[in-house]
């Protein structure tokens, strides 16, 4: 008799948990709602957590950088005086633009306002790719925001508590981003399938990405600015073409979240976290 | 007068061991170690958790925490909801049905049921996500953090096992 009710008692809890899967698809408002409440909830435990981790992460890493000490510094050097030279060229051509667009009386795109934010936890697993971090509604994170780490984008926030939000990476299999390529300005959508190179979706035939050309965002459907980099192509065969992200994402401890000003874009409430998992 | 009240409080806290290391070893595991491809593969802390406690003390960590820990991690983690509670639920009454074999044989036999549970919880999780997302997802990462869950093993058991030792025998 209570080997009978034992199997009954898990085979109930076996069928709920089916039915949580379901429910993610029938109510993915409240289910996100669900998951913003505990991740906030937990937030501060996983802060906490995390920073003998980050502290493990930089003896790693500064060991890792004592045996290489002499070659980055000389590598440094030379970056350094090709880089005078760039900026000597920036700003002969910021110049240029500025009085440019003064003679066009173009109108520049809202000014954008970043939220800098602790990454809290990693939680990873071999489904999805997200982060979360210690910045929420209060701090002004808003859903569909872009994150960016150092120089590029590395996704966009999914889910927002009142002190943590949630990113998904771009090589998440649920991650969409409409981007364009350098050379050719050709649009395509990069489309993260869980590994670590996401692909490049929709390019027409004809057009052959090369291999080294960067990738930025497009701007289309309003979720991000254009212009952001995004990543490397890195290999193409077999119409295939694969994106390195520009920024490693397995290293990131600070996230940048970007307002743009652009109030909730289409696409921001297409990608509903229902749609997340 | 039987026994006193502070005799009770430790008591209870003993006895919350369980629970408290399996949800530790949950939060644990989501730790930002900002290690290159590291958290694709992530040992499974939170299963070794389970499946430890539920050979030794499956009066302290019953069925139902195995499948709360599970919603709180699917919450948390971002995965799909139930999923790991599925999966915990499933690995709890396998262990459950032949924990005899694992019971009072050498740690040989409880890496291998570990092992086997291991790969159980991978195939489940890789099956129900892909018709989740109606999508056939590329399973090497499940097997990766499968083959790196089993390696690993020894290093949380042992930890488990002393904290059993010295808190609740």
């Amino acid at each position: 008799m209570r080997a009978l009710l034992q199997r009954f008692s898990f085979l109930l809890m076996v069928l709920a948990a089916i039915g949580l899967m379901m429910m993610t698809r029938v109510d993915p408002v409240f289910i996100d709602a669900a998951r913003a409440r505990v991740t906030d909830a937990f937030a501060p435990i996983l802060g906490f957590i995390a920073r003998p981790a980050g502290a493990v992460a930089s003896v790693l890493e500064s060991g890792r950088q004592l045996t290489a000490l002499y070659a980055e510094n000389q590598r440094l050097r030379e970056d350094n005086e090709r880089l005078r030279q760039w900026q000597q060229t920036a700003l002969r051509l910021e110049a240029e633009n500025n009085s440019l667009r003064g003679l066009l009386a173009y109108k520049p795109d809202p000014a954008a306002s970043y939220i800098t934010a602790r990454v809290i936890a990693d939680p990873g697993g071999a489904f999805v790719r997200t982060l979360v971090v210690m910045a929420g509604q209060r701090d002004g994170v808003r859903r569909g925001q872009a994150a960016m780490a150092g120089q590029g984008v590395i996704g966009r926030v999914v889910q927002v508590g009142e002190w943590s939000s949630r990113i998904l990476l771009v090589t998440d299999l649920n991650a969409r981003i409409p981007v364009v390529l350098e050379t050719t300005r050709q649009r395509a959508m990069l489309s993260g399938d869980n590994s670590d190179q996401p692909r490049l979706m929709y390019i027409p035939r004809g057009v052959e990405p090369t291999v080294g050309e960067r990738v930025f965002t497009s701007g289309h459907g309003g979720l991000f600015p254009a212009g952001l980099p995004v990543g490397i192509v890195a290999a193409t065969h077999d119409g295939e073409t694969r994106v390195t992200p520009i920024v490693d994402l397995s290293r990131i401890e600070y996230v940048q979240l970007v307002d743009f000003g652009i109030p909730g874009g289409l696409a921001a409430e297409a990608a509903q976290p229902g749609a997340m998992q | 007068m039987a026994v006193g009240i502070w005799q009770r409080l430790d008591q209870a806290g003993r006895n919350s061991v369980p629970f408290s290391t399996t949800v530790a070893a949950m939060l644990v595991g989501m730790m930002p170690l900002q290690l290159p491809d590291y958290s694709f593969v992530a040992p499974p802390l939170t299963l070794m958790a389970i499946y430890y406690w539920a050979i030794y003390r499956p009066d302290l960590l019953k069925p139902y925490m195995a499948f709360g820990i599970g919603v709180l991690q699917d919450l948390l983690a971002g995965s799909p909801l139930g999923m790991s509670a599925l999966v915990y639920v499933l690995a709890y009454w396998l262990v459950l049905t032949q924990r005899r074999y694992f019971l009072g044989n050498s740690f040989w036999f409880l890496w291998l049921g570990f092992a086997l549970v291991a790969v159980g919880a991978g195939a489940v999780q890789w099956v129900a996500y892909s018709l989740m997302t109606a999508h056939l997802v590329a399973p090497g990462n499940v097997v990766a953090q499968a083959l790196l869950a089993i390696v690993l093993f020894p290093l949380p058991a042992w930890c488990f096992s002393k904290l059993h030792r010295s808190l609740l025998s």
